[in-house]
């Protein structure tokens, strides 16, 4: 699969939610289950700030792939994680680097993207996007 | 306490009636009616205080104190009303002693910078308390590292309340201002700021109270809290955003070097020295946000009409609804206990963040604040994340309450 068929999985799920409950229990259940980031990567050096909630994020790169692990002390910012770790990790560099992220605005939670929520999401996606620009740096 | 929460009227105050006098509190969020309990951050704005700004807008807008021509002063007149309604509202000496301010921040920056440029040594203290408003931290941050002072700290116990057994010590030689906030803006708590002012002022020390969460709940008295500065913000007492006041002392104001220069603070000008223009007008460089003054007369007009001991009366019953149908929900524990309180309630619920609790209140058309509430180090203290923070206004209803304690039942069944 590739990432836009990742995201387009996840908008036609979303599409069988009636109401904002369907929706926010099932991004709380991807929160929990989540698997945790390794102990070792929760540094202050993989975490990113968000005023309301924070975000640990950790990318390993892989046989020319990156895999990302993430946390979130909240438990809907960690579902928020959750999703965009499943969409963007596994794949290369340059596709991380030059993906275009539309499914969160289209599932109807573009607010939390939004920098005045302040919650880490809008940071760590910018931050995944950076690891492939990075990584595929390196690789050159 | 009564409790027949059916018929929303406190004291003389019929809440049902006043409701109406506020057109966003009819508006609907999510398709259904907004309960706004997010009050500390600021208030919804009556029909009286937005007529005023169209009605400024509309008919008589101009620059004040420069012009000759009839808008002019009419503009002039109805700015200056606003600083007369203040000035007796505060109940202040001398209406000269009112400062128009873009708010509470800036009129403690106002007070820190140019009290402390004049009065502040190496050396010397500045004195705040562990509750205090990132804005009332950082100003005399900036201005102690600039002149080599201290910033000192009068700690809190686990209530929330200040250990005024340590003020005595702390109060040493050194201090040249205290400055604390009356209401703390997370905890609710009323701090015993005439015992502070007494203290202080038996070793002759100026204090500024920040008093942002607290002229909106109860009376506040110049002459008699004997305080040398009060800072406010116009829009949490129902006001309009981007104005508020600072009080002070005449003797006080008279003493400190302006804060900023420009046009409008001056009375002459020469490229070899400029003579700085009397009081109010020495410290209100520029062009004032006139419309925001205005609104914030017709504010104090509304809460006058209203009553602030009405106002005081209706908050103390819904704080002690609020505590005691809170108190009720298990697993909530109260961030800050102190028996003197307003305006607000800090609250955690389990072991639930409060993001994912306001989010999910927010989805039920509660409005709630979530966050360090720019008090970072008192969350610190208490080694917490944040709190959730719901907040009130006299219009506030005891079905709203229990609106927010249906909310948190069903965020908690949806997070376990």
């Amino acid at each position: 699969m590739t990432i836009n068929e990742q995201q387009d999985q996840i908008i036609e799920d979303f599409s069988f939610f009636s109401d904002w409950t369907d929706k926010y229990e099932y991004i709380i259940q991807l929160g929990k289950d989540l698997p945790l980031i390794d102990e070792q990567y929760k540094t202050d050096d993989n975490l990113i700030r968000g005023c309301q909630s924070k975000v640990w994020l950790h990318a390993d790169l892989k046989d020319g792939k990156i895999y990302f692990t993430a946390d979130s002390d909240a438990l809907i910012t960690k579902g928020l994680v959750s999703m965009m770790v499943s969409v963007l990790s596994g794949y290369t560099p340059k596709e991380i680097a030059d993906s275009d992220i539309y499914f969160i605005d289209k599932v109807g939670l573009s607010s939390h993207l939004s920098p005045t929520r302040s919650n880490g999401l809008l940071s760590m996606l910018k931050q995944m996007k950076m690891y492939g620009v990075a990584f595929q740096a390196k690789q050159n | 306490m009564t409790s027949n929460h059916t018929i929303p009227v406190a004291g003389t105050l019929d809440i049902l009636r006043a409701r109406i006098d506020f057109p966003l509190l009819q508006e609907l969020v999510y398709g259904k009616p907004l309960v706004y309990l997010d009050n500390a951050a600021t208030t919804q704005k009556p029909l009286q205080v937005i007529e005023a700004l169209e009605h400024y807008y509309k008919t008589y807008n101009s620059n004040v104190h420069r012009g000759v021509h009839f808008l002019s002063q009419i503009a002039t007149e109805a700015y200056e009303i606003a600083r007369r309604k203040i000035a007796k509202f505060i109940n202040a000496a001398h209406e000269y002693e009112v400062i128009f301010t873009k708010g509470t921040t800036n009129g403690i920056n106002l007070v820190a910078s140019s009290f402390g440029r004049h009065f502040l040594k190496e050396g010397d203290e500045v004195l705040i308390s562990a509750m205090e408003h990132h804005s009332n931290i950082v100003p005399w941050q900036m201005i102690c590292e600039e002149k080599g002072a201290q910033l000192k700290v009068i700690p809190i116990d686990q209530d929330g309340v200040l250990k005024m057994e340590l003020l005595d010590e702390l109060l040493t030689d050194k201090v040249k201002i205290v400055a604390v906030t009356y209401v703390s803006n997370t905890l609710g708590t009323v701090n015993p700021i005439r015992e502070i002012i007494q203290k202080a002022h038996a070793k002759s020390i100026p204090v500024l109270i920040d008093g942002a969460q607290a002229i909106q709940h109860m009376p506040v008295d110049m002459q008699e809290l004997d305080a040398d500065f009060f800072v406010c913000s116009g829009h949490k007492m129902y006001g309009p955003t981007g104005i508020g006041f600072l009080y002070g002392k005449e003797k006080w104001l008279n003493a400190m070097p302006p804060f900023e220069g420009g046009g409008d603070m001056i009375k002459t000008v020469t490229f070899e020295k400029t003579v700085y223009n009397e009081l109010p007008f020495k410290f209100e460089a520029g062009t004032p946000d006139i419309s925001g003054a205005i609104g914030l007369g017709a504010a104090v007009d509304y809460i006058n009409q209203t009553g602030i001991r009405n106002i005081e009366t209706a908050e103390h019953e819904l704080m002690q609804y609020a505590l005691d149908k809170l108190s009720g929900i298990e697993g909530l524990r109260f961030v800050g206990n102190a028996k003197e309180r307003a305006g607000g309630i800090s609250f955690l619920v389990g072991d639930i963040h409060p993001y994912d609790l306001g989010e999910l209140l927010d989805k039920q058309s509660i409005a709630v604040r979530t966050g360090h509430h720019c008090t970072q180090p008192l969350m610190d203290f208490f080694g917490i994340p944040g709190t959730v923070r719901a907040s009130f206004a006299f219009y506030n209803t005891k079905e709203e309450i229990d609106a927010l304690v249906k909310g948190i039942e069903f965020a908690k069944r949806m997070l376990a």
